[in-house]
C-alpha cells in the first residue's frame, strides 16, 4: 500500500469487546505514539487530525488466502497463520531455489514487490520460524539451532495471552531463554500444559506438523517461465510436456493418476486450478491432455492469463497402482477401458455428479432402494439386483416425491380408488392389485404405514398408488399419493 | 506395446465383421409381425424416434434401447477371472435436468424386474438440450456402447434437421443403437430411420389381473420398408417383445399387416 506523504496519519479501526480499537496503523502513526489495541478514543485524543478506516476482516482473510495460493508456487504445503501470517513447509524444496538464503530472499522480495510489508525467517519448527519472522526478520536458524536463535527474543514472542505475559513479567522473566530455563512442571502448573507444548515446539524440542490447506499431490511436474506466457499455444505445449514428464514418473512407479490437477499461477498473484477425475488409473499423456483441454473448454469463464502465467504445474493428486499390462490382448478388456474413458470424458464435460450409475441399497423403502453414484467411482460389477419378474412388482419410474391425488372415489373404504385425478387428468381404474403394505423405518423417520396398490387405468397406463396411514387411524381422512409409473 | 494394441483392435474388428457388417446389425424385437415389416429386426447403427403419447411411451423407448444393447455382448472383466459372464454392452441414457422431476426418475429395481441389468446402465444428466446433444456425440464416438437413449422434451431449437442428421450419421459410424425419445413434442421432419408412436395398452379385457407390460405402437415411418400398427408385450424373463395376441380379439385391429410394403410414410 503506497504511503500517503501528506494528510493525516492513517489507522484502521475495528471492534473488540464492544469498543472501537486501533486494529492496524501506518508507520507514521506509530511514531506518534499510537499502538495496535489502543482504544480509538484515546488515539483520537492524542493525534488530531486522524484518518480512520473501518476494518474489513473478511477481506483480510480472503487476501491471506489469495497470498497462500500464490505461495503454492514455492511449496505445495502452505498453511495459514491467521490473521496475518503464512507458514511454508520448504523441506526438500529449498535447493530448487538455490538454497535457503536465496529462497528466503526470493520469497520476501517478490512479496514486497507486490506492495506488502513483509518479514520472514526460516527455522526447524513452525513456531520458531514464526517468532523469528516477527522479532528477528530474515533470520535463518541452522538445523538444531532454533533454541539458540529464539533465546534472546522478548517474551512477547511466545504469543501467549496478556494474562500469561503479565504473570511472566511478575516472575521477572524477560526473554524466551529465561523462560526456557524454568522447570516445565512449574510452567505447566502456572500457565497450562499448552504453553509448555508451544514452548517446546519453539525451542525445536518437539514438532508441530502443519495441516496442509489442500491435499498434497502424490506426484507433480512443473514448468517455470522467466517471462510470463500468455499464448494459448504455449500453455497447451507446456501442458503436454508436463503430462509427458508426469507420466514418466508414474510409469517408473507403476502407478496411474486418478485425480489430475493443473494449476496456473498468474504473474499478478491469481491462481487458477482445474481438476479432472479418472475412473481408472491413467498414464497416457495424450489422453491426459485431451481431458484437460475438454475441461478448459467447458469452463464458464475461460482461463484468463492476465499478464501471463509464470508457473504451470500438473499434479497427480491421487495416484494408484495400475495393472502391469497396459494393453491387453483381450478384446473385452479393451472395450471396457474405452467405455471407462468415455465416462471420464462425459464427467469432464458435464461434471462428475451428472454421470451416474446405480447401486442397490439394503432397505425396503422404495425411494431409497437404489442410490445413484458418480459413474467414475465404481466399476460395472457390484450390486445384486432383483431377478426379472412377470409382471414386474416395482415401477420403472419413481416421482421425485410422491404427488397427492385428488377426487379419489373408492367403492369401499379399504379398496383402491375407482377413479382419481392426477396432474389435471381424470383416470378411471380398470384393474388394481394390492395392497402391499410397506412400513416406514420408524427408528429413522416417523412415518405412517403405506398400503400400495398397482392400478391400471382404462387406457392401459399403470400407476403405483399408496394410501398414507391405516384407514381407521384416529380422525384422519386417508390421503392418497401417486409414487410411480410402470412401463 | 503398439503392436499388441493393433492386434487387439484387429481382433475386435474381426469379431464385429463375423457378426454382420458393422452398423448393419438388425436386432430382432421378438414380435414376429413387426420384425417382418422391419426386415428382420430393428437396425442398429441408425436413429429411431419414439414419440410418447402417454406414460407408456417412455417405457417402450427404454425397452427398445435395452433390446438394442444386445447387438454386442461384452465380457466385462470381473475381479474374479473365473466369474465371467456374457453381458450386453452398456446402455447410456441422456436426459435433461428436469426430466426426472417431470417424468419420474428411474427406479433401477423396476428396471431389473423388467429383465434389464441396471449394472449396464449409465445415466447422464444434461443441463441444456445442447449439452445433451454434445454428450450424445461423445457417446456415439465410442464403438463399444450398446445403445443410447436420448430423451428430449418438446421441440428444442437445437434439435433441428441438421442435428438429427448428425445423430443419424454418428449412430451409423459407431454401430450403436440410438433411440430418441420425444415427450410432448410435435412431429417434425428428421433423418430418423424409423419413427414410432407409442402408448400403453390395456390388459386383455377378459383378464381380471394385469399381466406383462403392453404397448400399442404404431410404426409411422420407415425408410426401408413398410409401416404398421402392433400390439406388443414385453417378456421380462427373455428380455424381448412378443405379440400380445392371446385371445386374439384385441390384437386384430392393431394388425394392419405389412401389405403396405414399399409404401413410404412421410
Amino acid at each position: 500500500m503506497p504511503e500517503p506523504l501528506s494528510g493525516a496519519p492513517l489507522v484502521i479501526a475495528g471492534k473488540a469487546n464492544n469498543a472501537l480499537v486501533v486494529h492496524a496503523l501506518e508507520a507514521r502513526a506509530e511514531r506518534l505514539g499510537l499502538y495496535p489495541g489502543q482504544p480509538l478514543a484515546n488515539a483520537r485524543a492524542m493525534v488530531q487530525p486522524l484518518r480512520v478506516v473501518p476494518a474489513d476482516e473478511k477481506a483480510d482473510a480472503a487476501l491471506l488466502e489469495n497470498m497462500a495460493d500464490w505461495c503454492d508456487r514455492f511449496t505445495p504445503l502452505v498453511t495459514l497463520d491467521a490473521p496475518d501470517g503464512l507458514y511454508l513447509d520448504i523441506s526438500g524444496a529449498a535447493h530448487l531455489f538455490g538454497g535457503e538464503a536465496a529462497m528466503l530472499e526470493d520469497v520476501l522480495t517478490r512479496i514486497a514487490a507486490q506492495g506488502f510489508a513483509i518479514q520472514g525467517a526460516i527455522a526447524g519448527t513452525s513456531l520458531a520460524a514464526r517468532a523469528l519472522a516477527r522479532y528477528r526478520n530474515r533470520t535463518i536458524a541452522p538445523p538444531g539451532g532454533a533454541a539458540k536463535a529464539v533465546s534472546p527474543l522478548p517474551i512477547a514472542a511466545l504469543d501467549c495471552d496478556a494474562k500469561a505475559l503479565r504473570a511472566l513479567r511478575h516472575a521477572g522473566l524477560k526473554s524466551v531463554g529465561q523462560v526456557a530455563q524454568r522447570q516445565p512442571g512449574e510452567l505447566a502448573a502456572r500457565l497450562g500444559q499448552d504453553f509448555v507444548r508451544r514452548l517446546r515446539v519453539m525451542l525445536g524440542q518437539a514438532q508441530d506438523p502443519l495441516a496442509p490447506r489442500r491435499p498434497l499431490p502424490d506426484l507433480m511436474a512443473e514448468q517455470r517461465f522467466a517471462d510470463p506466457v500468455v499464448s494459448r499455444d504455449v500453455t497447451a505445449a507446456t501442458l503436454l510436456a508436463l503430462a509427458q514428464s508426469l507420466c514418466g514418473l508414474l510409469e517408473r512407479q507403476g502407478r496411474g493418476a486418478r485425480i489430475l490437477q493443473a494449476a496456473f499461477f498468474r504473474a499478478d498473484g491469481k491462481t487458477e486450478r482445474i481438476a479432472v477425475r479418472m475412473a481408472a488409473p491413467l498414464r497416457d499423456p495424450a489422453v491426459m491432455l485431451r481431458l484437460l483441454n475438454q475441461k478448459l473448454d467447458a469452463l464458464a469463464d475461460p482461463l484468463d492469463p492476465g499478464f501471463g502465467f509464470d508457473l504451470i504445474r500438473l499434479e497427480a493428486v491421487l495416484a494408484e497402482e495400475t495393472k502391469s499390462a497396459t494393453v491387453s490382448f483381450d478384446v473385452d478388456a479393451n472395450a471396457r477401458r474405452q467405455v471407462l474413458f468415455l465416462i471420464d470424458r462425459l464427467s469432464a464435460r458435464l461434471g462428475e455428479s451428472r454421470v451416474l450409475r446405480f447401486l442397490p441399497q439394503d432397505t425396503h423403502i422404495p425411494e431409497a432402494a437404489a442410490a445413484a453414484i458418480p459413474a467414475q467411482d465404481d466399476d460395472f460389477e457390484d450390486g445384486a439386483w432383483p431377478a426379472p419378474a412377470d409382471p414386474p412388482p416395482r415401477p420403472l419410474r419413481l416421482l421425485e416425491r410422491p404427488e397427492e391425488i385428488s377426487h379419489v372415489v373408492a367403492a369401499v373404504p379399504d379398496a383402491p380408488p375407482a377413479r382419481f385425478r392426477w396432474r389435471q387428468c381424470l383416470h378411471e381404474v380398470a384393474r388394481a392389485e394390492g395392497p402391499e403394505r410397506i412400513a416406514m423405518q420408524w427408528w429413522h423417520h416417523p412415518g405412517a404405514t403405506r398400503d400400495y396398490f398397482r392400478v391400471e387405468t382404462r387406457s392401459g397406463q399403470r400407476f403405483w398408488l399408496y394410501r398414507d396411514g391405516l384407514y381407521r387411524q384416529a380422525g384422519l381422512a386417508p390421503r392418497w399419493y401417486l409414487q410411480g409409473i410402470f412401463a | 506395446m503398439n503392436n499388441s494394441a493393433k492386434i487387439a483392435e484387429l481382433r475386435h474388428s474381426l469379431a464385429r465383421h463375423a457378426s454382420g457388417a458393422a452398423g448393419q446389425t438388425a436386432v430382432p424385437l421378438g414380435h414376429a409381425a413387426a420384425d417382418r415389416v422391419l426386415g428382420g429386426g430393428l437396425k442398429a447403427g441408425a436413429l429411431h424416434e419414439v414419440f410418447a403419447e402417454d406414460w407408456g411411451g417412455g417405457g417402450f423407448a427404454l425397452l427398445l434401447a435395452a433390446r438394442l444393447t444386445t447387438r454386442l455382448t461384452t465380457r466385462l472383466a470381473t475381479r474374479l477371472a473365473s466369474a465371467r459372464t456374457d453381458r450386453p454392452a452398456p446402455l447410456f441414457w441422456v436426459r435433461g435436468d428436469y426430466a426426472a422431476r417431470e417424468y419420474g426418475a428411474l427406479d433401477p429395481m423396476g428396471l431389473a424386474a423388467l429383465g434389464v441389468d441396471p449394472r449396464g446402465l449409465v445415466m447422464v444428466r444434461a443441463p441444456r438440450p445442447a449439452d445433451a446433444l454434445a454428450a450424445a456425440g461423445d457417446i456415439l464416438a465410442c464403438p463399444h456402447v450398446g445403445a443410447l437413449l436420448l430423451e428430449m422434451e418438446a421441440n428444442p431449437k437445437v434439435l433441428d434437421l441438421t442435428a438429427s442428421r448428425r445423430l443419424a450419421l454418428a449412430a451409423e459410424t459407431s454401430g450403436a443403437g440410438l433411440v430418441l425419445l420425444r415427450e410432448g413434442a410435435r412431429e417434425t421432419p428428421s433423418a430418423a430411420h424409423t419413427r414410432w408412436r407409442a402408448r400403453a395398452a390395456p390388459s386383455h379385457p377378459d383378464d381380471d389381473d394385469w399381466g406383462r407390460p403392453r404397448f400399442a405402437v404404431e410404426l409411422v415411418r420407415h425408410r426401408s420398408g413398410g409401416v404398421g400398427k402392433f400390439l406388443m408385450e414385453w417378456k421380462s424373463e427373455h428380455g424381448c417383445f412378443d405379440a400380445a395376441d392371446h385371445g386374439a380379439v384385441a390384437a386384430a385391429p392393431f394388425h394392419r399387416q405389412a401389405d403396405a410394403q414399399g409404401r413410404r410414410a412421410v
